[in-house]
């Protein structure tokens, strides 16, 4: 077990020196001067930002490969009580989706190469910079996680205490949306190669399997991006900026929750909630 | 929330942590110019794209994507690698998708399975009793068509590389087999709105243990629509590839024509 300061310094170790060259001392001297603190890291901001057309280009050209066999459409209800297929006719028109597979095989084909890079360098990434310690869910995470479901549905007063930039439920919803993103592509190569990567085909249950998990990893993927909207417009706007700048302002008055709050204890929630309602300036995103 | 949270100049790691609200501005106005470059120039590269000409109706780029996974895909290609095989219980006659070619009937009395050396001479023609006179393989295998759907189905028929030994052909002798849908002369009153279908494929896929050309399915001869008398079954390529009612067979080492590539698919459809 390291102790705070190390695994501290580990984590910002790898980041730029762009990051690493603001001066706390003028910080000191003004008390009335606000700080900013740093919440993504380079890195994290570029990924995020290539992801986000990346992965909007794979699921459009993946709705076009879907929507070509018609008589295969994935039908949503219950034993013989059938609801809708997915999609309803008026959601492939307005999107443009007929009789364009072949176009939507080359973009997926070709695009699907650079969200796996990108995908990649993202994973080197949070290993290399220690990332992956702001990301992954810690002790308490199921309790904290419905703590902050309940705060953000108005049914809690106070959202439970968190270290680093993201709370439970941010850290279980990330950590998902990236094992998806991987499984989204080792089912799209048995899916793609079912004969030359056969053995990876059957992993998944087959061919039929492969397909059914791709698909819903992609609606995940669609419903996580609806709740990612909601909730950064929730946020307001100095949140989203962070992902652009790195940074976020600290409210007048308080503080706000950085990467550099980071320990390897996770905080007393039982503590937390009796502590100063000016740190709960969260944001849940 | 601990004192960990207040800058502290003796932790040289609290540095990086925080900027004053000067700096913030100032970074804020860099990243907005930096951010909206990045984003207009995503949108130009996105316009490019769309944009290209088309190369066999797909924007030339994306055309360059399909050949590099051609070549990454065949160059993983192994000739002892087989598809996975099924009980013959689970399989079931194949759903009828594609009519092109095969919507007027071919006339037994004067079809002959041609073969063509690579400047189009004749090496020879074939009834369909040369071709069950080869041995018979059955598979029982996953057909996929390019549309998504699949279905579990048994082939009979000789193995290609069977029949290219009639004409000591190797597989190395080539790189390609190029195969079609019979003259206009023989079929049954052809239809004028019937198209010819035609389809080329690699030799390395068409000498593989597991590329039949079929003469029937669950043990019975094939009809029309499944592409009587002979069609092509492997479980190495997509349908589209799985030309039915072949006509005539050419070797060789310039890529011949092909119906889907030619439509904006990859032409190596390989599975």
């Amino acid at each position: 077990m390291e102790t705070p300061q190390t695994s501290k310094a580990d984590i910002l170790a790898g980041d730029n020196a762009d990051d690493r060259e603001a001066a706390p001392a003028a910080l000191a001297a003004d008390s009335t001067s606000r700080r900013a603190v740093l919440k993504h890291r380079r890195g994290s901001r570029w990924m995020h930002w290539i992801n986000f057309p990346l992965l909007t280009i794979m699921i459009w050209s993946g709705l076009r490969i879907y929507w070509a066999d018609r008589q295969g459409q994935i039908g949503i209800g219950i034993g013989a009580w059938h609801w809708f297929d997915l999609f309803p006719d008026s959601v492939n028109d307005a999107l443009g989706l007929e009789r364009r597979l072949a176009r939507g095989l080359a973009f997926h084909l070709t695009f699907g190469w650079l969200f796996a890079i990108n995908g990649a360098l993202y994973a080197l990434y949070t290993l290399f910079t220690k990332e992956w310690r702001n990301l992954v869910p810690r002790k308490g995470w199921l309790r904290d996680s419905i703590g902050v479901v309940l705060h953000d549905l108005y049914l809690r007063k106070n959202a439970p205490e968190h270290e680093g930039s993201y709370n439970a439920a941010q850290r279980l919803t990330y950590s998902i949306i990236l094992v998806s993103g991987l499984f989204s592509l080792l089912t799209g190569f048995a899916i793609y190669k079912p004969t030359q990567l056969s053995l990876l085909t059957s992993a998944f249950g087959g061919y039929e399997a492969a397909r059914l998990i791709h698909f819903w990893i992609t609606i995940g993927f669609m419903a996580f991006f609806v709740i990612h909207i909601l909730q950064v417009a929730r946020a307001g706007f100095g949140n989203f900026w962070s992902m652009v700048t790195g940074y976020q302002l600290e409210p007048r008055g308080g503080s706000a929750t950085s990467l550099a709050n980071l320990s390897d204890e996770p905080v007393d929630p039982d503590q937390a909630l009796d502590s100063d309602p000016t740190t709960k300036e969260v944001s849940h995103v | 929330m601990s004192d960990s949270s207040k800058p502290d100049s003796s932790k040289s790691f609290a540095d990086t942590e925080f900027i004053t609200e000067e700096q913030f501005k100032g970074r804020s106005r860099r990243s907005f110019l930096l951010g909206g470059a990045a984003s207009l120039a995503g949108f130009a590269g996105w316009r490019w794209v769309q944009g290209q000409p088309t190369d066999n109706r797909i924007p030339q780029v994306l055309r360059d994507g399909h050949e590099f996974n051609e070549e990454l895909w065949s160059k993983l290609f192994r000739e002892d690698h087989l598809a996975p095989t099924y009980p013959k219980s689970e399989s079931s006659i194949l759903r009828v998708n594609g009519r092109h070619g095969i919507r007027n009937e071919i006339d037994m009395s004067v079809w002959r399975l041609r073969v063509l050396g690579p400047d189009g001479e004749e090496w020879g023609t074939h009834t369909l009793d040369d071709i069950l006179a080869l041995e018979r393989n059955e598979m029982t295998i996953e057909h996929k068509c390019i549309e998504g759907w699949s279905q579990i189905t048994t082939w009979g028929g000789a193995l290609f590389s069977d029949f290219a030994a009639l004409y000591d052909v190797k597989q190395d002798d080539f790189t390609y087999v190029s195969l079609r849908t019979p003259t206009r002369d023989q079929y049954v009153d052809r239809d004028e709105d019937d198209r010819d279908y035609y389809v080329s494929v690699d030799t390395p896929s068409m000498f593989h243990a597991q590329t039949l050309l079929a003469y029937d399915m669950l043990g019975g001869r094939l009809d029309q629509a499944h592409g009587a008398p002979l069609r092509l079954a492997t479980p190495l390529k997509y349908g589209i590839k799985h030309i039915k009612g072949i006509g005539s067979i050419q070797f060789t080492d310039e890529l011949p024509d092909d119906y889907w590539g030619e439509r904006g698919y990859s032409w190596y459809a390989h599975l």
